[in-house]
């Protein structure tokens, strides 16, 4: 018996879920990053579900741009949590609050 | 599935056989080829010409205290030892070891694995390799160790790149990453070290960088770093360590052997059947073996490179000529020639 | 077999992925992100792509976490500690959040008609034909995500560049401008 397509939409979405909830809720700056890691990948399983749905190789191709665009954020988002940490010698994130209200 | 389930746990056992004898063969050899080179005699008591001196060294390591840091990350601790030996043992499912088999009418190729993604699965799961290290630095709460840990994951990451870019320059001609049609490929032509020394060269640097052989063994240099990553490590998980790394470099090995030096092929010998799947086999594996020789060889021939210097020689050296013999055999791929 | 098989790694996923959002030590988030996306690489090769699902593991858990955990190292970022207050208000809207979006997507959901996959075809699986599609239709985008990755490269360098020393002891007033 094949699984039906929206078992892994539903659980793209579970886990987009889980990762939202993960980025509001942290404090830690690389905690947050992890969590957006959760959903970027979330968003790549509902991509190759819907490639394999339609039979066609564009939801592949899609994914490997975002997992590019991905790989290209996370070396810029951390570089810059270097060069914040050299400053402020935390990656709290309520403690790094400069242009908050 | 059922009908693919028996060859592959018999291809699977004959592979893991003799991978399993890796560790304790390279003991042996390791020591008898160090004296060997530095014109001393290594061990010769324990059994003729010292060969069960592996015996009395796994008899040790089961007997001596298994110590864990007071402070250290218990889980991650014990969870580095077996995540060094995944990845080494895994590997190895994508090299081919003899001729396609012919079997009640059936073809079976003699891959565990015989995925299209052949030599990407293999690149993908050594990748893996760098969090045994990692996590063993880290959860060892220990100065040395954790540099040893941060040295090691940047070595590797760095010069799996440049492994990686020689490794597509080989597939370009093939024009598939099915390591059985690589090793078709040069039973038609020629062995792949020839056309491509640029891109065996680069392979075989980055190849003694992964595999933190000397002359790249900074993470656990002994000089240095006590024992880098693997300082807090006694007894049977040292051991598994050790084992990890030798089972490691034969995969490797074999890698290197079935992409540039004709694999399971010889020139000229042209069997099928159960003789040639033995042939196949004995072949790789002979070729296996010099390339193990040789990693002894180089380890006790050369001094250590320096840090900064193992950097720039991956970045600024490797990853370049890389890119270059890639550019080169698409050149030639596409004129024709290759 | 295929049912097993997306049981256990989505069950598997699933698992890992609250261990990443809820454990308070990075270095066991970041493990439990190695795991959740080795299921997710599992997933997709019985999707029907082995080819990303190779890259996943490659590039994902093989350099971007690496990179994670490196900086984690250097960075010695430790525990977090639990901090009672607003914490709690902020924790339960955020869970709320999140089930209200589940159900709303499990609605839209529900609606996707329950057609079962068309059979896996060789050309649909093969490297090949996704490398054909690549170069062919999506060149373009290509090479800007190449131009991409050239720029964070860069930036990535530049951001977490030591700050010039600045020579404060120079006699030459006119050298010591940064």
């Amino acid at each position: 018996m094949s699984v039906p397509i929206s078992w892994y939409l539903l659980l793209a979405a579970v886990m987009f879920a889980i990762g939202t909830v993960g980025a509001l809720t942290r404090r830690n700056g690389i905690s947050i990053f992890l969590s957006i890691e959760l959903m970027l990948n979330a968003a790549n399983l509902t991509l190759i579900a819907y490639s394999r749905q339609l039979a066609v190789h564009t939801g592949q191709i899609v994914v490997l741009f975002v997992m590019a665009v991905a790989a290209a954020e996370a070396a810029v988002g951390l570089a810059l949590f270097i060069a914040v940490f050299r400053q402020r010698h935390t990656i709290d994130l309520n403690r790094i609050n400069l242009m908050r209200w | 599935m059922g009908a693919e389930l028996v060859p592959t746990v018999l291809k699977l056992a004959v592979m893991l056989l003799f991978l399993l004898q890796v560790a304790p063969i390279m003991l042996w050899v390791e020591r008898r080829g160090s004296a060997l080179i530095q014109d001393r005699l290594g061990p010769n008591r324990v059994g003729p010409l010292g060969l069960f001196q592996g015996l009395a060294d796994a008899v040790k390591f089961m007997f001596k205290e298994d110590v864990t840091p007071a402070a250290a990350d218990k889980p991650l601790f014990l969870m580095a030892p077996v995540l060094a030996l995944l990845p080494a043992f895994t590997t190895i499912v994508v090299i081919p070891f003899g001729p396609d088999f012919l079997y009640n009418g059936r073809t079976y190729p003699l891959v565990v694995a015989p995925v299209e993604t052949g030599v990407l699965l293999y690149l993908a799961i050594a990748s893996l390799s760098v969090y045994s290290l990692v996590l063993a630095g880290y959860a060892s709460n220990n100065k040395f160790s954790l540099l040893g840990a941060l040295r090691a994951s940047a070595q590797l990451i760095s010069y799996e790149l440049a492994m990686a870019i020689a490794v597509l320059a080989v597939v370009v001609p093939v024009g598939s990453f099915y390591l059985g049609d690589v090793v078709q490929y040069q039973r038609e032509n020629v062995w792949n070290a020839l056309p491509q020394l640029l891109g065996f060269l680069v392979f075989v640097i980055a190849a003694f960088a992964e595999t933190n052989r000397l002359p790249f063994d900074l993470p656990e240099a002994e000089s240095e770093l006590i024992a880098g990553f693997h300082t807090e490590y006694s007894a049977m998980r040292f051991a598994v360590f050790f084992m990890a790394e030798y089972t490691s470099m034969a995969a490797l090995s074999a890698l290197g052997v079935t992409l540039y030096l004709g694999g399971w092929s010889l020139p000229g010998v042209d069997l099928h059947g159960w003789l040639g799947a033995a042939v196949g086999l004995a072949v790789l594996l002979g070729k296996v073996a010099l390339c193990m020789l040789f990693f002894v060889w180089v380890r006790w021939t050369f001094p250590r490179f320096r840090y900064d210097q193992l950097m720039r020689l991956g970045w600024k050296v490797l990853l370049p000529l890389a890119i270059f013999n890639l550019i080169l055999v698409a050149v030639l791929t596409l004129a024709g020639v290759l | 077999m295929e049912m097993l098989i997306f049981l256990i790694f989505a069950a598997l996923a699933l698992a890992s992925a609250v261990v990443v959002v809820g454990h308070r030590s990075p270095v066991y988030s970041t493990m439990a992100l190695v795991v959740t996306l080795f299921s997710m690489a599992v997933l997709f090769v019985v999707l029907g792509a082995p080819f990303i699902g190779v890259l996943q593991v490659l590039i994902y858990t093989g350099a971007i976490v690496v990179l994670f955990l490196f900086v984690i190292m250097l960075l010695n970022v430790g525990r977090e500690e639990v901090q009672p207050s607003g914490q709690r208000a902020q924790a339960v809207m955020a869970i709320l959040g999140a089930v209200v979006f589940g159900g709303l997507v499990m609605l839209a959901v529900s609606g996707v008609q329950a057609a079962a996959f068309p059979q896996l075809t060789p050309e649909m699986v093969s490297v090949k034909g996704l490398a054909r599609e690549l170069f062919r239709d999506y060149l373009l985008p290509f090479e800007i995500v190449g131009l991409l990755l050239l720029v964070a490269v860069i930036g990535a360098t530049v951001a977490a560049r030591k700050p010039p020393q600045v020579d404060v002891s120079s006699p030459d007033p006119k050298e010591s401008e940064p």
